[in-house]
C-alpha cells in the first residue's frame, strides 16, 4: 500500500500511577483506540487521532498531553510567544488582552505574535481559495463543502473513518504554523537563535507539530500546554508594567470558539459543528451525499471548540463568555500588519497531500480480510452483546474484532468465562459420579 | 458475508444506519474511498426512500469477491411509472418529508448513478425491489 501514511507518533500519555483501569476513557474514544490491559489503559498509536478525549474523561488524571515545559525557551536568543486566542479567555474580565500579552513578557518572553493575527490571514486565504477556486476554468477543482483543517483531530478522523472526504480538506497551514513562519520568515528572516512557542490549549498541536499533515517540517520550536502555564503567567500578570500589545482584530479572537471560523469567513452557506460524536454525524451525512449545497465546514473536535480543548484550565462556556467580551472590546477590522508583508493564498498552501490511514483494515489482502470480518459477525453474535467493557475492549463488538485480529480471546469476556467455568463445574461433577469399578458397588 | 438491516417506518431516527453500518464493513476490508462513497450513497437514499414512500422494508448487502450487492425490498405502494420515478427532479414525497429536507426527487436517479448495475422491479399495491451492485 504505498498511498499509506506512515503511522504518526501521538501525543497523549498516560500516568500508570493514577491509571485505575476503568473504562471511561476506552468508551468515549471516537476510534476505538483504547483498550485495558493488565489493569491500566493502553493506546493503540495508529489509531489515535489526538483528539484528547480520553483527556478530558479521564476522572482520574491519568492521561495527559506530552508538551514542552516553560523552561525550553531558555535556549534562545529570541524567545517568542504565539499564544492561543484561548488563552484570553482564562482569565477573569480583570486581565485584559493587553495584560496577559504583558504578563507573558514578563515571563521571559521577548516578542508576542497573536495566532488570532495569524487566525485572520488564514481566513483571508480560505476565502481567496473559495473565489478562486470556483472561479476556474472548467469550474471549482476542489469538491463543495471544504472542510476546515485547523483542527489537526478532524484531518486525523477524515484520514482514518472518512478518507472520500481527504479531497474536501482544505489544503491550508493552520494558524499557529502560518504565526510561526510569519515570524520565521518575515520578522526575523535569517536570522539565528530565533525560538517559536505556540502557547496551546489542544493536545493534538503537539503531534502535528512534530508529524505535520500537509506540509513537510514545522516552523515551530515548542508547544506549551495552556494548563502548565497559567499558574506561571498569573503571577507574571500581577508584576508585570501594563503595555498596549494587542493587536488581533475580533475575527481573529473569534477563532477560539465554535462557530468563530465561520464567522470570521462570513460565509452563510457553512456548518459549524463541534465536538467529535457530533462532528462524525456532520461528516457521515456528507459521505452520504447530503450537505451539497454548501461551501464551507467548519469542525472542531471539542465541545465548544477549541475553548473546550483537553489543556483548558476553565469551564468552556464560561470562557466563551469572557472571549465575547474580549471580541467586543477588539477592533472589527483586521489587525495591520506590522513590520511584515501579509503572506497570500499561495504561500499557505499545503505543500504535501494528506493520505488515508489504514488502521482499521483487517488485512491488505481482501479476500482475507472478508473472511476476517465474516467471522467478526460470527463472534460478535456470541458475545452477550452488553458492551460492558470488561474485557478491555469498548464493546463487545470490539472484542470480536480483536480476538479475529488475534489480540484478544473469548474468554477475555466474563460472561464467556463464567460459561466456561459452568461448563467445567459440570464436568467435575460429572468425573466426581464416577467410581474406579473396584470400589463401585 | 451478508449484512441485514430492517427499516423502519417513518422512523427517522434510525436512518442512516444501514449505511453506516455497510461503510463500516467496506472500511476494515480496505475498499477504495471512492468505492466507499458511491456505495454510502446508494445505500443511504435506498434506506430514506424505503422510509419515506414505502413504510420501511428490508435491506440485504452481501459483500463479495469483487462486488457489493445491495437488495432493497419493501411491501409499500410501488411505483405506477418507473421511468418517471427515474427523472431527476421527479418526487412524490409528501409535503412533511420535503420540510425536512428529503425527497427533492434525487432518490432514484442518483442511486442509478452511483452503482455499476441497477434494476427496480415494482407492482403498484404490492411493492418495490431495488438491486444494486458495486464493483470493487
Amino acid at each position: 500500500m504505498s498511498d499509506e501514511a506512515t503511522p504518526a507518533p501521538h501525543s497523549v500519555m498516560l500516568d500508570p500511577e493514577k491509571c485505575v483501569g476503568c473504562t471511561t476513557c476506552i468508551k468515549k474514544c471516537p476510534t476505538e483506540a483504547i483498550r485495558v490491559r493488565k489493569g491500566r489503559a493502553s493506546i493503540q498509536p495508529e489509531r489515535c487521532i489526538d483528539c484528547g478525549e480520553c483527556i478530558r474523561t479521564c476522572p482520574h488524571g491519568a492521561k495527559r498531553a506530552v508538551s514542552d515545559p516553560l523552561s525550553i525557551i531558555a535556549g534562545y536568543r529570541v524567545k517568542v510567544a504565539m499564544p492561543a486566542p484561548t488563552l484570553y479567555s482564562q482569565y477573569d474580565e480583570a486581565c485584559s488582552v493587553d495584560k496577559v500579552l504583558s504578563g507573558l513578557l514578563e515571563l521571559g518572553f521577548d516578542e508576542i505574535f497573536e495566532v488570532a493575527e495569524a487566525a485572520e490571514i488564514v481566513t483571508a486565504a480560505t476565502k481567496e481559495l473559495l473565489v478562486r477556486d470556483a472561479a476556474s476554468d472548467g469550474g471549482p477543482k476542489l469538491p463543495r463543502p471544504l472542510i476546515s483543517t485547523a483542527c489537526p483531530a478532524v484531518v486525523k478522523l477524515v484520514q482514518l473513518r472518512f478518507p472520500s472526504l481527504i479531497p474536501h480538506l482544505a489544503p491550508l497551514i493552520p494558524p499557529m504554523e502560518a504565526a510561526a513562519r510569519i515570524v520565521k520568515e518575515r520578522l526575523h528572516p535569517g536570522e539565528d537563535g530565533v525560538g517559536v512557542f505556540f502557547i496551546t490549549p489542544c493536545a493534538g498541536k503537539v503531534t502535528v507539530t512534530r508529524a505535520p499533515l500537509g506540509y513537510a517540517r514545522s516552523a515551530l520550536d515548542g508547544v506549551i500546554g495552556l494548563r502548565d502555564i497559567y499558574l506561571p503567567l498569573r503571577a507574571a500578570m500581577a508584576k508585570a508594567p501594563p503595555r498596549h500589545l494587542a493587536r488581533a482584530g475580533r475575527k481573529g479572537l473569534e477563532w477560539a470558539r465554535a462557530e468563530g471560523e465561520c464567522d470570521a469567513l462570513g460565509e452563510r452557506r457553512s456548518i459549524s459543528v463541534d465536538g467529535i460524536p457530533n462532528v462524525i454525524g456532520v461528516l457521515e451525512a456528507l459521505e452520504n451525499g447530503k450537505l451539497s449545497d454548501l461551501e464551507y465546514i467548519e469542525a472542531l473536535s471539542c465541545p465548544a471548540g477549541c475553548l473546550g480543548g483537553p489543556l483548558t484550565v476553565e469551564n468552556p462556556y464560561i470562557a466563551k463568555t469572557r472571549l465575547r467580551n474580549r471580541e467586543e472590546a477588539a477592533s472589527p477590522a483586521a489587525s495591520p500588519a506590522v513590520g511584515y508583508a501579509r503572506p497570500g493564498l499561495d504561500d499557505l498552501r499545503w505543500t504535501q497531500a494528506v493520505r488515508p490511514r489504514s488502521a482499521l483494515v483487517l488485512d491488505p489482502d481482501l479476500s482475507r480480510a472478508m473472511i476476517m470480518l465474516e467471522e467478526i459477525e460470527i463472534r460478535s453474535e456470541g458475545l452477550p452483546g452488553l458492551d460492558c467493557g470488561s474485557c478491555g475492549a469498548p464493546s463487545c463488538r470490539a472484542l470480536a474484532e480483536d480476538i479475529v485480529r488475534g489480540i484478544a480471546v473469548e474468554s477475555d469476556c466474563v460472561f464467556k468465562l463464567r460459561d466456561k467455568v459452568r461448563e467445567l463445574a459440570k464436568e467435575l461433577m460429572a468425573l466426581e459420579e464416577i467410581r474406579p469399578p473396584g470400589l463401585d458397588r | 458475508m451478508k449484512l441485514r438491516f430492517e427499516v423502519g417506518g417513518e422512523d427517522f431516527s434510525l436512518a442512516g444506519r444501514a449505511s453506516s453500518e455497510l461503510k463500516r464493513a467496506l472500511s476494515r476490508l480496505g475498499v477504495g474511498p471512492e468505492l466507499i462513497r458511491r456505495a454510502s450513497i446508494a445505500m443511504y437514499e435506498g434506506e430514506i426512500n424505503m422510509a419515506i414512500h414505502a413504510g420501511g422494508g428490508d435491506i440485504e448487502a452481501e459483500i463479495g469477491e469483487g462486488r457489493v450487492v445491495m437488495v432493497l425490498r419493501d411491501e409499500g405502494p410501488g411505483i405506477p411509472d418507473i421511468g418517471l420515478a427515474m427523472t431527476e427532479g421527479w418526487s412524490t414525497a409528501p409535503d412533511r418529508y420535503r420540510e425536512l429536507g428529503f425527497g427533492a426527487g434525487m432518490g432514484l436517479p442518483n442511486m442509478k448513478r452511483n452503482c455499476d448495475e441497477f434494476e427496480i422491479e415494482s407492482a403498484v399495491g404490492k411493492g418495490t425491489t431495488v438491486r444494486m451492485v458495486i464493483n470493487i
